[in-house]
């Protein structure tokens, strides 16, 4: 079996996050890690690579040459082999483009199963898996809780607005995982000492086939920052703070 | 004026989804709204008077055995359906877990672009412009799209507009699936039916509890404010993942966003993933243990106490003041 899991480096959502004046992620702003997601979906693979050895779990991502810090992250964690798509004319890449680029190099590298986060904490679309999917004429369980694979196919379940629905596909398919999925482990001393001499390959548009120009896509056209909040009444409780509390909240009729 | 498909999501039963009520009304802002419904064979004709009460103008409906049993391609098929026979000029799509995997489909099956997750859309001349709230409402960015057609998912309950009711014109057509790789549908577990609580999405008021309740027996604290206040009920992801509640009351970066009247912050650090989806709330109240909890740093009321010493008196304080007001 071999799973291709896609990576995504974002800002990390433990210090505030930062456009620029075009809408664009401001980069330097703040640090860049892997997604906790995509770390919960590598976990999910290298769990099933625990339990079934000769399983080949590849990690994939198309990001500038920072993400080489996340993809050894990656590898640190257990993944045998990461691919980098490089490539300057991908800046600031759209869902269309970047699912036709992801999609043109799990191809490349070939695959069983693809297992990608439900959503990224940047962008919060959750469309890529679904895009990278049609792409490949493949299935797509979206969003599970719960992930059971075996040699011939995928399960799980997923919450929906109103129940949970428990779904299931013949490989090769396409993943989604969400947070309530397995909890990532950390990477020990050798496995980060392993995670250097593990290939990393760094591959372009022209390496996939792929023309620069993108057809068509979504653009930003304004980016305004919201005031920052300021901090209101702040009292200690000795008794009374209940009943100032009620006299606020009347006050500003909110009861 | 143009069309706008939009993709109805239904109940197991056929009946309507809340999102359908944002998804024509978002519709609506920028041209003709025509309801596009995937239905098990004879099912669609239920859903019309609604989908007019609604505001839809047009109702496509396709009808197939696999709706219900397949993932995703029936909606998929009845919404490319649809852009041919409608020719829109947009596709508005509920960004929830079920229906998003059609947008983005659809996107890369007719050529066109995704803006995604917005949370209100308009008209600009000849542009259609999708608002979107971004890094927990920090920022709010707009974006259009160039060179194909626009996809929008729209944020589950972010919508308040409404259509005007209509009379709709209707057309059924069968849906085929061809044979292919497939998602199926095993089994629909029900979630048992909530209490008579306001859902929390979209919520004028809404109470959360966090970690700071400290077992589960003691969330019903939470449920008790919320219920002296007409609020929904939320919760940290801490609260979730220890076991108080269910996911669905995540409030936060990964939980739901949202933007009440008032929120009540009970034994809730405030974490910044928290924050993320509460900080556009127009006032915020907190009451949490330690005084350098960051959650003070956004509240308009802070109460340094113990959630289970001023949380009971306050309910006897509301309580007591609604009495005194009838
Ligand atoms: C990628 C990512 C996404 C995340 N998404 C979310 C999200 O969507 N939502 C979310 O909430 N978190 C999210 N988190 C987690 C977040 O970082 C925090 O861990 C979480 O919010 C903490 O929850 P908490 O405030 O309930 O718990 P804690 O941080 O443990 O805080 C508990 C608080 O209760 C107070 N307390 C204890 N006892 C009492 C008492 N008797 N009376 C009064 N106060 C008391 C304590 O002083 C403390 O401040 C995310 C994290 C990551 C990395
Ligand atoms: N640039 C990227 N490189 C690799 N994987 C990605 C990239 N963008 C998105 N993904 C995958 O798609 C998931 C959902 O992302 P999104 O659709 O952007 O919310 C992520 O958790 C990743 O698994």
């Amino acid at each position: 079996m071999k799973i291709v899991v896609l990576v995504k480096e974002v800002p990390d959502t433990y210090e505030a996050r930062k456009l620029d004046s075009s809408g664009m992620l401001a980069r330097t702003a703040s640090e860049l890690v892997p997604d906790e997601i995509n770390e919960r979906a590598l976990e999910s693979a290298l769990r099933y690579q625990d339990a079934h050895k000769g399983t080949e779990v590849v990690v994939l991502s198309m990001g500038p040459e920072s993400t080489v810090k996340t993809l050894r992250k990656m590898l640190s964690m257990g993944a045998d082999s990461a691919v980098l798509v490089e490539d300057s004319s991908l800046a600031g890449a759209d869902l269309v483009r970047t699912s036709a680029v992801l999609a043109a190099a799990v191809q490349r590298e070939g695959f069983d199963l693809i297992v990608a986060g439900n959503e990224s904490t940047d962008g919060r679309g959750g469309l890529v898996p679904a895009m990278v999917a049609e792409h490949l004429g493949l299935p797509l369980l979206p969003s599970l809780d719960t992930l059971e694979i075996t040699a011939e196919s995928v399960s799980g379940s997923c919450a929906i607005d109103g129940g949970t629905l428990v779904v299931n596909a013949a490989l090769p398919a396409v993943v989604s995982v969400t947070e309530r999925s397995a909890e990532a482990r950390f990477p020990n001393f050798k496995g980060i000492m392993k995670a250097k001499k593990k290939p990393l390959a760094k591959i372009s548009l022209a390496d996939l086939g792929l023309s620069p120009e993108p057809g068509a896509r979504s653009t930003v056209t304004a980016a305004v920052e919201r005031p920052v909040r300021a901090a209101g009444t702040k009292i200690v409780d000795e008794g009374q703070a209940a009943q100032e509390l009620a006299d606020f909240l009347a006050a500003n009729r909110l009861i | 004026m143009a069309n706008i498909l939009a993709l109805i999501e239904t109940t197991s039963t056929g009946g309507l989804k809340s999102s359908a009520a944002g998804l024509i009304g978002a519709a609506a802002q920028l041209g003709t709204p025509v309801a596009v419904l995937a239905a098990t064979p004879g099912a669609g004709a239920a859903s019309v008077a609604e989908l007019g009460r609604l505001g839809a103008a047009k109702v496509y409906i396709a009808e197939g055995d696999g709706v219900g049993r397949v993932l995703t391609r029936p909606q998929l098929e009845a919404l490319a359906g649809a852009v041919e026979a409608h020719g829109p000029a947009a596709v508005l799509v509920s960004n929830s877990n079920e229906s998003r995997g059609v947008a983005g489909r659809l996107a890369v099956r007719v050529g066109g672009a995704v803006a995604a997750e917005a949370v209100g859309v308009r008209a600009d001349g000849g542009r259609i412009i999708a608002v979107h709230s971004v890094f927990g409402g920090d920022y709010t960015t707009e974006s259009t799209i160039e060179g194909g057609l626009p996809i929008i998912t729209l944020r589950p309950g972010s919508i308040e507009e409404r259509a005007e009711a209509a009379i709709p014109e209707v057309s059924t057509v069968t849906l085929v699936l061809a044979a292919g790789p497939a998602a199926n549908i095993v089994e629909l577990r029900e979630a048992p039916a909530e209490t008579g609580r306001p859902a929390l999405r979209g919520a004028a008021k809404v109470v959360s509890g966090g970690r700071g309740l400290g077992a589960k027996d003691n969330f019903a604290l939470v449920e008790q404010l919320a219920d002296a206040l007409g609020a929904a009920v939320g919760a940290s992801r801490a609260a979730v993942d220890a076991g108080f509640v269910p996911q669905s009351h995540q409030v936060g970066q990964t939980g739901v966003a949202v933007s009440p009247q008032l929120y009540v912050a009970l034994g809730i650090s405030g974490a910044i993933q928290h924050r993320a989806g509460m900080q556009t709330s127009k006032t915020i109240v907190a009451i949490n243990k330690d005084e350098d909890a960051p959650i003070f740093e956004v509240a308009d009321f802070g109460i340094v106490g113990d959630v289970f010493t001023v949380v009971p008196q306050l309910v006897e304080a509301i309580k007591a003041r609604q009495l005194a007001a009838v």
